[in-house]
């Protein structure tokens, strides 16, 4: 009896609980993912809107109440929070590689030593910070430099995005160049070659397929990040003339209003289509950081 | 008497705290193969890598002594670059790089500047032909590297040597992941090569060092024991432990 009691702690207790927690995690996703589309169809199904008119019209005016007929045109919003999200990107990416490039190649010991923990530093400022701190240094900053009125503008959110992604970009690249094989740099310097042809001609090429996935993780925060965009952003309703202009993005919209609207209303239905829009954007993340990873192990 | 390519002098290297080379004395000659024999963690990799200065990637390596290549010390003040495209190194794991056949033996001649792409071409072809690789691959040139096989990937790693035209090929236990057929060509080809360039081998297998080397360096514990001819030291050697080794008494 003690015996089988034993045997059941070791073995089945530790699987079961695992099994349980496991479970429970696919649970919830499910359930989060079937709430989100039960809430997003809403304007599609109860409001009757289309989903070109969703997605490709940028005429905003849905009804706060629960007769509809108005217009739910979010294409500012997905042109907001696209632009954005790139422009962040294009701002990080090179900053990562050569951080990760310097900490991996040029100089572990000052890389492990300072950019290392500076990375942590960075990762663990809450985003309302980030936010504030571009509202307080970096709006005025770009309104006085390009001379506008105000510096609310797509270029303040994308700055302040990069920043955010930063860290994630640098670490999956630093993980990605330490898994290049060690025999292609032994090969490489034994040629007679520099430590700067190694690394632009075969280190980076065999490290693309991770950076890639530390760029799309990265991409995949940027785009769900709201807070902070939300401070800087300027929230108005029209497409930017160029990046030094305000717009709108998803999430800042969805934050700003999800209070101000009533449950089930259009307006409210509206926000939960974004909402769901975000999710698939995810998915869609998910799934090419997968393909990548997969021609990566191919590669190898 | 045979022109010297590498006069060691008293060589110690450490390792930290730990010497793994004590006191190297060796001359080794030009368009010989000398083989390294010796123990597991005896220092001959460690040996090896000091001839082109591989061991400059290890930061806890410290050396004291000379390695005098054709007249100048190697660890003095020299062009390492120049050094290594001169002294070249085959590894134990064939390492082709994540490239097509063809860059990879194109690599190492463009990254010395060599840009035209009829010479490239030509190059490519000899190294292949030489590394006796050419009928195997001639019509996949462009296909990646990583697709062929363990032996094929090592002739390709001896072409992608001798496409930097060097002086000397150090070979570090480059059969030991084959299987006996590609080992076979691969010493076809060192016993080819040898009119060309100095060849130094590390070696676990005794019938290799004695079919296809003219010296054999015996090392023990980060020591020279014996250095000879290699009939001499596989049939009379001087030493009690050279003898215990090759008879395969040592423990
Ligand atoms: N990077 C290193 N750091 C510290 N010690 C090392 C390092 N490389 C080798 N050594 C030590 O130096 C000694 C010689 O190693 P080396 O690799 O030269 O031996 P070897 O004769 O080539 O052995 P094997 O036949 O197993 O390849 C060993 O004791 C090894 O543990
Ligand atoms: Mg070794």
């Amino acid at each position: 009896m003690i015996y089988l009691i034993e045997k059941f702690k070791k073995e089945y207790l530790g699987r079961s609980i695992v099994t349980v927690l496991g479970i429970v995690i696919i649970l919830v996703t499910l359930s989060i993912t079937g709430f989100l589309f039960y809430k997003g169809l809403g304007t599609f199904v109860t409001y009757n809107h289309s989903v070109w008119e969703f997605l490709f019209s940028s005429e905003w005016k849905p009804a706060d109440n629960f007769d509809g007929g108005g217009k739910v045109g979010a294409a500012i919003f997905i042109v907001g929070s696209l632009l954005i999200s790139f422009l962040a990107l294009l701002i990080a990416t090179p900053f990562s590689i050569a951080s990760a490039v310097f900490m991996t190649e040029i100089s572990p010991k000052l890389g492990k030593k300072l950019l290392q923990p500076a990375i942590g530093i960075f990762v663990g400022i809450p985003s309302v910070v980030y936010g504030w701190v571009g509202l307080t240094v970096l709006v005025p900053a770009i309104a006085h430099v390009f001379n506008l009125p105000y510096g609310f503008s797509v270029l303040a959110g994308g700055i302040v995005l990069a920043l955010m992604i930063f860290p994630t970009i640098t670490s999956v690249s630093v993980d990605a160049i330490e898994n290049v094989d060690n025999g292609y740099k032994e090969a490489s310097y034994a040629l007679g070659t520099t430590r700067w042809q190694y690394i632009y001609k075969v280190m980076l090429p065999s490290a693309t397929s991770g950076i890639l996935t530390g760029v799309i993780l990265g991409l995949a925060r940027a785009f769900g990040e709201a807070l902070a965009v939300a401070m800087v952003i300027g929230k108005m309703l029209t497409f930017p003339d160029n990046i030094l202009s305000a717009t709108n993005n998803m999430t800042a919209e969805i934050a700003s209003d999800m209070g101000n609207s009533a449950q089930g209303g259009e307006f409210n239905d509206a926000l939960w289509s974004m909402a769901l829009l975000l999710l698939i954007i995810s998915f869609i993340f998910i799934l090419i950081m997968r393909i990548i990873a997969k021609k990566g192990e191919e590669v190898k | 008497m045979d022109k010297i390519k590498f006069d060691t002098k008293s060589l110690d290297l450490f390792y930290g705290d730990f010497q793994a080379l004590k006191s190297i004395n060796i001359k080794i000659c030009e368009n010989e193969v000398t083989a390294f024999i010796g123990p597991s963690g005896c220092g001959k990799s460690t040996f090896l890598r000091c001839l082109n200065r591989m061991n400059d990637l290890i930061d806890s390596v410290k050396m004291k002594g000379e390695i005098i290549f054709d007249d100048k010390d190697i660890n003095g003040d020299i062009d390492v670059i120049n050094l290594r495209t001169r002294v070249g190194m085959v590894f134990q794991k064939p390492n082709p790089f994540p490239m097509s056949i063809y860059d990879n033996i194109a690599y190492g001649p463009k990254c010395q500047g060599l840009k035209d792409k009829r010479k490239l071409d030509t190059l490519v072809k000899e190294s292949l032909t030489k590394a006796a690789l050419w009928e195997e691959v001639k019509d996949r040139l462009n296909k990646s590297a990583l697709g062929l096989s363990g032996g094929q990937q090592q002739r390709l790693c001896i072409a992608r040597t001798i496409a930097m035209n060097p002086e000397v090929i150090l070979m570090d236990e480059p059969t030991s992941a084959l299987d006996p057929i590609a080992t076979a060509k691969i010493e076809d080809l060192m016993s080819s090569l040898k009119k060309d360039y100095t060849i130094i081998i590390v070696t676990h297998s005794m019938q290799q060092a004695g079919r296809i080397s003219d010296k054999t360096a015996f090392f023990l514990m980060g020591e020279i024991v014996e250095f000879d001819e290699t009939p001499k030291i596989f049939t009379n050697p001087n030493d009690k432990r050279t003898e215990d080794y090759i008879t395969g008494r040592f423990g």
